[in-house]
């Protein structure tokens, strides 16, 4: 399928089309000329969901009786849904989302994707993390090439954090690489031995001919500073509300202490998994979804209280979503386009954004996507971080708004 | 500094090989890197074992297969989900094994450039493939033709059911073309990037219809699905099938080149690359119809890879990095399940490379978490420390279980929630043994030559002697030891 460009159908001329494809859901970039706060404490928190999410059991069509047909087993009922609109409902785990619908800060794109959708986990992932095209492979992310692009000769490499032990590739850049950890306690004790100190500073750092043991010191170097730093930063204005004692509640508990404090992190970066349910898929994204929501309930909460509800923009992603017919052994097998949610006090425009997926057209029993998720990078680098997205996803995507 | 005899025996071991093992610590002064390197290759020309790990549950299901009629059978009506879920499972965890039995061999063998080489091979043909039985054939492929003919090995891996699967050749058929394979073979195989069209590969895709395997893994050409038509690849026109297709590539010089300096970064500088040389070899593997045990042999004994710019040049692999350690200190892992968690978590599993591409190297395996957990690791060896690492789920490899790494006894040794404990016994006598005769006002200076491939001296001697324990000669010896191992130069091969 050919992806129509916002140039086409802003021709076809038809408002309803135009608004329909064209979601406006942030607002950052209107806030930004009243100064009403520094640009710089703009963050995103992105979820991802690991293991391909199904998309059609997370937003419900309800009223659509080929999903019915293909689910009979799986398709949750009108009934126990969380009704958004006549047509759409929530998984029944999602109160919180629910509740930041009608409060007008949920927005969900239906459809997202690339074009030649690849069913393999470990490629489809890498294909959203580099944001390359599905035949290309590329050794940098996303958040690492805008940490390249925005962070020439800062300090401290600490504008990109992963809450993991686990560095994504995602955020590894081609000279800057964000930095992982689940805890900062924990990463302060580790690093915090005067004998790597101690070697750090007493290497001679070769500038003009710098070799792979510069590099290396290098690395060792910004990490134990940045292992300072963010003990410092979590300790100065920690969140005393109540998360779940999940790794994921760990995990928010975490990005919410950061930004109340002052530290210059932009970007959070968090999983959750695994949604790969191709056997017994009601329990295990139950369980999953009950981990999310609760936790990004007390997020999100914690942040209002605190009045920084509205300089924060949480998104979700997947791989891929899943076959829209289900499987033998109750559950799904990998699909193609999946919806995103974006979650803040501040989107440009709320609800469901576009069209839930057409399920009369599909491809090999998979979704067609609408839209390519790069123009969803493009629009949170560009609109939300005043990043050169050009730059970082290296051709110019179209903004969604 | 001049480079000493010593030093260019390490470089040889830690290239063509996985480092210096503690037996041969005491003939590094005396014998020259040629016959060094030709003891290397004499040890490397044995044909490799056979690995087989496969649990014997599921070998009754793909090898008992002998009678056709039962094959047949299970081919048309498919495996039942229930079986096909057990077959999955087991053959993750027989993956495990293969994995530690292969590292085994690395850190065991004499025949440190075969195994190296593999190692190169298997980053090449990179490719995931949850079926034991295939992975046990490819890695056979790759291993026994590791250092002999480049055409005898693409050969072997493009026609394995491994490869052929993973690059969809299945689906290939001359009614609908799926050019993956194809395109795969000529961008990463043998040609590279920019050195084909999008047609070479439409007509080359074209000739590997029909290509395929059946449930033992061999290779079947499936004559109905291919298509015998007239085909034009890389300026050349006829009834092409795919071993005419390889033998085109193989005619290609570009693909001496392509391969040639891939093998030069990886066994001589990813840094920088000398042209020139890489001209000479490749002029010369092309010439010797690409045998690849000249084409190291020109590499190891030219006196250029010896040269300063070359030596502790590279970023170990993390493969590279636990092999060496374990080769320099003869030990006893009783955790061994531990060496998968630090592969996952330093971002180089053995049979899940990253993406048909392979591993990218060099400084893409350094970052934050990745750098420290490096350094730590020999510490945790010593101590039998606890530590604590969460590494994300692989969906490729769990099918959405939650591993279970929790489990006692499953070689892991988890202790509390999310901790771990290495518990490994490592020989220290047989290792000091290695430095009788040394006097202790030297010692410092030969363990840090023998531990390290940078400048002696580079490294701040004053905080490492600030860590290290004198009590004793042997606790000397361990300390000092242990605490250059933690060392960014370290990470330098």
């Amino acid at each position: 399928m050919v992806h129509i460009k916002r140039r086409q159908f802003l021709q076809v001329g038809s408002l309803a089309t135009a608004t329909l494809f064209v979601p406006k859901f942030l607002k950052a970039f209107e806030k930004r000329e009243f100064n009403f706060v520094p640009p710089g404490n703009k963050v995103v928190v992105i979820l991802q969901l690991s293991g391909g999410n199904d998309g059609l059991n997370t937003v419900i069509p309800v009223r659509n009786d080929i999903y019915y047909r293909e689910r009979p087993k799986l398709g949750i009922e009108r009934s126990k849904g969380l009704s958004l609109t006549d047509e759409v409902s929530l998984h029944p785990e999602l109160t919180a989302f629910a509740d930041l619908y009608n409060d007008g800060s949920l927005g969900i794109l239906n459809s997202v994707g690339y074009p030649n959708p690849d069913r393999s986990h470990f490629r489809s992932m890498d294909i959203w993390h580099t944001a390359s095209q599905s035949d290309q492979y590329l050794n940098t992310g996303w958040v690492g090439r805008y940490l390249d692009a925005q962070c020439k000769g800062c300090d401290k490499p600490t504008q990109a954090l992963e809450i993991d032990d686990v560095l994504s590739l995602a955020l590894k850049g081609d000279n800057i690489k964000g930095l992982a950890f689940k805890d900062p306690r924990r990463l302060y004790n580790t690093s915090h031995e005067k004998y790597y100190k101690d070697l750090a500073k007493n290497h001679k750092h070769d500038h003009e001919h710098e070799k792979p043991v510069d590099y290396l010191y290098k690395t060792m170097s910004e990490t134990l500073s940045s292992a300072d730093y963010i003990f410092q930063q979590s300790k100065l204005r920690p969140t005393s509300a109540d998360y779940p004692k999940t790794e994921l509640g760990n995990s928010f508990k975490t990005i919410s202490s950061l930004i109340f404090s002052d530290i210059n992190t932009k970007v959070y970066y968090v999983s959750l998994g695994s949604f790969d349910t191709h056997y017994n898929q009601q329990q295990q994204q139950q369980r999953l979804f009950k981990e999310m929501n609760d936790a990004i309930a007390a997020f999100t909460k914690d942040l209002k209280t605190n009045n920084r509800f509205q300089d924060v923009l949480l998104m979700t992603f997947s791989e891929f979503g899943r076959r829209v017919a289900q499987n033998a052994s109750s559950g799904t097998d990998h699909g193609t386009a999946n919806n995103m949610f974006f979650i803040g006090g501040d989107l440009k425009q709320k609800g469901i954004i576009n069209a839930m997926p057409d399920l009369t057209d599909l491809q090999d029993g998979d979704l067609k996507y609408k839209v390519d998720f790069k123009n969803v990078y493009a629009t949170v680098l560009n609109k939300w971080l005043g990043a050169n997205d050009k730059l970082i996803l290296g051709k110019q995507y179209d903004y969604l708004y | 500094m001049a480079v000493t005899n010593q030093l260019k025996n390490q470089h040889l071991f830690c290239r063509a090989g996985f480092g210096v093992a503690t037996e041969n610590l005491k003939d590094l002064a005396g014998v020259s890197p040629k016959k060094m390197y030709a003891a290397l290759e004499k040890a490397s020309n044995a044909k490799p074992e056979y690995f087989d790990v496969a649990d014997n549950s599921i070998k009754g299901i793909f090898m008992g297969i002998s009678d056709v009629a039962k094959m047949e059978e299970l081919k048309k009506n498919g495996l039942d989900s229930d079986t096909r879920k057990r077959i999955r499972q087991q053959s993750r965890e027989d993956l495990k094994s293969l994995n530690l039995k292969w590292l085994d061999e690395m850190i065991n063998t004499d025949a440190q450039l075969r195994e190296k080489m593999a190692l190169f091979w298997h980053g090449h043909f990179a490719c995931r493939d949850i079926n034991i039985f295939f992975q046990q054939l490819m890695l056979a492929d790759i291993r026994s033709n590791a250092l002999g003919n480049f055409g005898d090995l693409l050969k072997a891996v493009s026609k394995s059911a491994s490869m052929l699967g993973f690059l969809n050749n299945q689906q290939n058929k001359k009614q609908h073309p799926n050019e993956n394979f194809a395109r795969e073979v000529m961008e990463l195989f043998t040609l590279g990037r920019g050195n084909y069209t999008e047609n070479d590969i439409k007509e080359a895709a074209r000739a590997f219809t029909g290509w395929s395997f059946n449930i033992k893994g061999e290779f079947v050409f499936r004559k109905f699905q291919h298509d015998d038509g007239k085909k034009t690849i890389l300026g050349k026109t006829g009834n092409f099938n795919g071993d005419d297709v390889l033998n085109i590539l193989l005619e290609q010089k570009q693909t001496a080149k392509y391969i040639t300096k891939k093998i030069y970064k990886f066994f001589v500088n990813e840094n920088e690359v000398d042209q020139s040389k890489v001209d000479w070899l490749s002029d010369r593997f092309y010439q010797s119809s690409y045998s690849i045990s000249g084409l190291m042999n020109d590499i190891f004994t030219s006196d250029w890879f010896y040269d300063e710019k070359n030596i502790g040049a590279n970023i170990k692999s993390p493969i590279e990095l636990m092999v060496g350690i374990r080769r320099l200190l003869p030990m006893e892992i009783e955790t061994e399940q531990l060496q998968l968690l630090f592969q996952r978590a330093l971002g180089q599993v053995l049979f899940y490379p990253p993406n048909v591409a392979g591993w990218p190297g060099g400084k893409n395996w350094i970052d934050s978490s990745s750098l420290m957990l490096r350094l730590r690791i020999p510490q945790l060896i010593k101590d039998d420390d606890a530590f604590q690492l969460n590494v994300k789920s692989d969906d490729d490899q769990q099918m959405g279980m939650k591993e279970n790494t929790q489990k006692k006894g499953a070689g892991m040794n988890a202790i509390a929630k999310g901790g771990f404990q290495v518990r490994a016994n490592v020989d220290w006598e047989k290792y000091a043994k290695q430095f009788d005769g040394v006097g202790r006002e030297h010692l410092y200076d030969v363990i840090e030559s023998v531990v390290l491939q940078t400048k002696p001296g580079s490294i701040h001697e004053t905080s490492v002697k600030s860590v290290i324990d004198s009590s004793t000669r042997e606790n000397y010896i361990k300390t000092v030891t242990v605490a250059l191992m933690g060392t960014p130069e370290f990470q330098l091969c």
